[in-house]
């Protein structure tokens, strides 16, 4: 059952043992010159703006706006894969079934596009 | 419902596929052998890649591009990613130890892996061995692909959230936004594609198409597929998350040494996988193109040909990017992702639905493809008169600004352009000082005389 995963294992470990060796090796292998100026944030030579907790700062709302809507339609995706595997054995049912899905949708689409939604500004 | 259950054997669509028999049975050794040669051929691929987009890019510039290492430069990448190994490895101080190690890993990994599942080449016969040239065939392996895409974005967010820095921060947020918007247009534009091989298994996919490349079928999910690779890699003029003029080098700025070249292998493996899927999807994978296919009864569809093929057809998609790169500019983000989610979804599923009507309608209802074209012909004509009666919105009136008579300043708007001096005699040689007299006559008089009608008389001073 699981036998046609083995090779993406395999590649798996593969790919994780090179990315891990060149990771863990190039401190080793590189020269190690100390400058407290290099060690800081880069932005382009400027004293860095003082961040309050690593990676952390405010981001554009926008952002997550997009990432619900990504879940909105990927889970489109998830149900139209299924449907087009078997649309030839579902026939005219399938079909109706579909269009139905995909309107419903696309109500949810026309009304964040009317409300700004897809806008960035 | 009893409706929706699909039971008894899938539904056969063209030649059946032998892949997954053929591969239920490899040995173990065979396995290793095809994991490392699929790992060496990304890897090598990589390096001829940038040695290529490098050459191309300087012939679309008038350059040469990088010729020294090796035979036409094509050692350059080589000598250039030994060079990273060696470069000193930093860690900011703002940076968030253990993520910040670990996100060139995350996105590595699956950029190694989507490529799995990508069918190179029919049944072949490795030392005695009856095989198919493909690593793994699922039957969901499309969805693997689509599934890597995604988690390569996790290396990419936390690179730029772990750096401790707000370029590669914004970068990040950038890219994430902008693969997960374009995945969306590209997995509907699979949808199609799925509908008529009937299958999720890129193998089965590569079979259906032995009679037609479903580039021909189905254009409109081809073109938005090859939109949304360039936005899914990050490719310009999709580059937005590294636009070096606006955000230095984007996630990873704060990177060096071998961590910034895996993130560079792994922008380059990606952009190898998306052609491949491209090929797989579209262009009948390794099916050999038409004029070839029907040289001696299909036999450069056998063996290890369709290799040839395969490569060439991933060769075709890997210049377009070049291309790409070397034509257009930078779109803005707003208009980025105006394209993405206000045209390419939309189109993307208005075409789902006329593809899936039209597919069963015939299948149920016995309706010709002529009706269907008839029928299709109508509604484009209805809807054409119906766009051209509806009348144009006006256009927003933008506030004038007054030519005249404001203190706005303006430049004057009857500016006469000087005409530009001549080339020679610019400087009456009476005003020279009487030392660089003697020095510009001679050319002064061959310049004069330049502008006479005759050839005898010029060729005349010119030897004098």
């Amino acid at each position: 059952m699981l036998q046609p995963y083995v090779p993406l294992v395999l590649m798996f470990a593969l790919a994780a043992a090179f990315a891990v060796f060149s990771v863990a090796v190039a401190p080793f292998v590189g020269p190690r010159r100390d400058n407290r100026a290099k060690l800081d944030a880069y932005e382009c030579g400027i004293e860095p703006s003082p961040q309050p907790v690593v990676g952390s700062g405010r981001m554009p709302v926008a952002y997550y706006l997009t990432a619900m809507l990504f879940i909105l339609f990927d889970i489109e995706m998830v149900f139209l894969y299924p449907f087009a595997v078997s649309a030839d054995a579902l026939g005219l049912f399938g079909l109706v079934e579909i269009a139905l899905f995909i309107i419903t949708v696309g109500f949810a689409y026309a009304y964040v596009w009317r409300r700004g939604g897809l806008d960035w500004n | 419902m009893r409706t929706l259950v699909h039971a008894g054997p899938p539904l056969a669509q063209g030649p059946r596929n032998p892949v997954p028999e053929l591969l239920a049975d490899d040995p173990l050794w065979l396995i290793i052998v095809k994991v490392v040669a699929i790992f060496a051929l990304l890897v090598l691929l990589t390096l001829f890649m940038i040695w290529f987009e490098r050459r191309v890019v300087a012939r679309m510039q008038h350059r040469i591009g990088p010729n020294r290492v090796g035979p036409a430069g094509l050692l350059q990448s080589l000598a250039d990613g030994l060079k990273l190994a060696f470069k000193e490895d930093i860690r900011p101080v703002l940076a968030d130890r253990w993520v910040y190690f670990l996100a060139p890993v995350i996105s590595t990994i699956p950029a190694f892996l989507a490529f799995s599942v990508i069918p190179l080449g029919p049944e072949v016969s490795i030392f005695g061995e009856r095989t198919a040239l493909q690593l793994a065939d699922l039957p969901v392996g499309v969805l693997v692909v689509l599934a890597c895409s995604s988690m390569g974005v996790y290396g990419v967010v936390l690179a730029g959230w772990s750096s401790g820095s707000p370029y590669p921060l914004l970068g990040s947020l950038r890219s994430a936004a902008q693969v997960i918007s374009y995945e969306i247009a590209m997995g509907l534009s699979f949808v199609a594609v799925i509908l008529y091989s009937g299958t999720l298994s890129t193998s089965g996919i590569v079979a259906a198409q032995a009679d037609r490349w479903f580039a021909w079928l189905l254009p409109v999910s081809f073109v938005i597929y090859v939109i949304a690779m360039v936005g899914e890699t990050n490719r310009a003029p999709f580059d937005l998350p590294e636009a070096e003029s606006e955000l230095v080098g984007g996630f990873h700025t704060e990177y060096s040494s071998l961590k910034f070249a895996l993130f560079f292998l792994s922008e380059y493996i990606n952009m190898v996988t998306v052609s491949a899927l491209a090929t797989t999807l579209f262009l009948g994978g390794w099916h050999a193109p038409w004029p070839l296919s029907a040289v001696g009864d299909g036999v450069l569809n056998t063996g290890w040909w369709p290799l040839l093929w395969f490569l060439g057809k991933t060769l075709l998609f890997l210049f377009v990017f070049v291309w790409l790169r070397g034509t257009l500019p930078r779109l803005r983000y707003d208009q980025f992702m105006r394209l993405g989610w206000k045209v390419l979804v939309p189109v993307s599923l208005l075409w789902i639905l006329a593809v899936t009507t039209i597919r069963v309608l015939r299948n149920t209802q016995g309706i010709t493809s002529q009706q269907i074209l008839v029928i299709g012909g109508i509604v484009l004509a209805v809807l054409l008169l119906v766009v051209f009666l509806i009348p144009d919105r006006p256009a927003p009136r933008e506030d004038e600004v007054p030519l005249a008579g404001s203190d706005y300043p303006l430049p004057p708007l009857d500016l006469q352009v000087p005409k530009a001096p001549p080339r020679r005699r610019s400087v009456p040689v009476a005003r020279l000082p009487v030392a660089e007299r003697a020095a510009v006559t001679a050319p002064a008089n061959a310049g004069a005389t330049r502008d006479d009608a005759n050839p005898a008389k010029e060729d005349g001073d010119g030897t004098a």
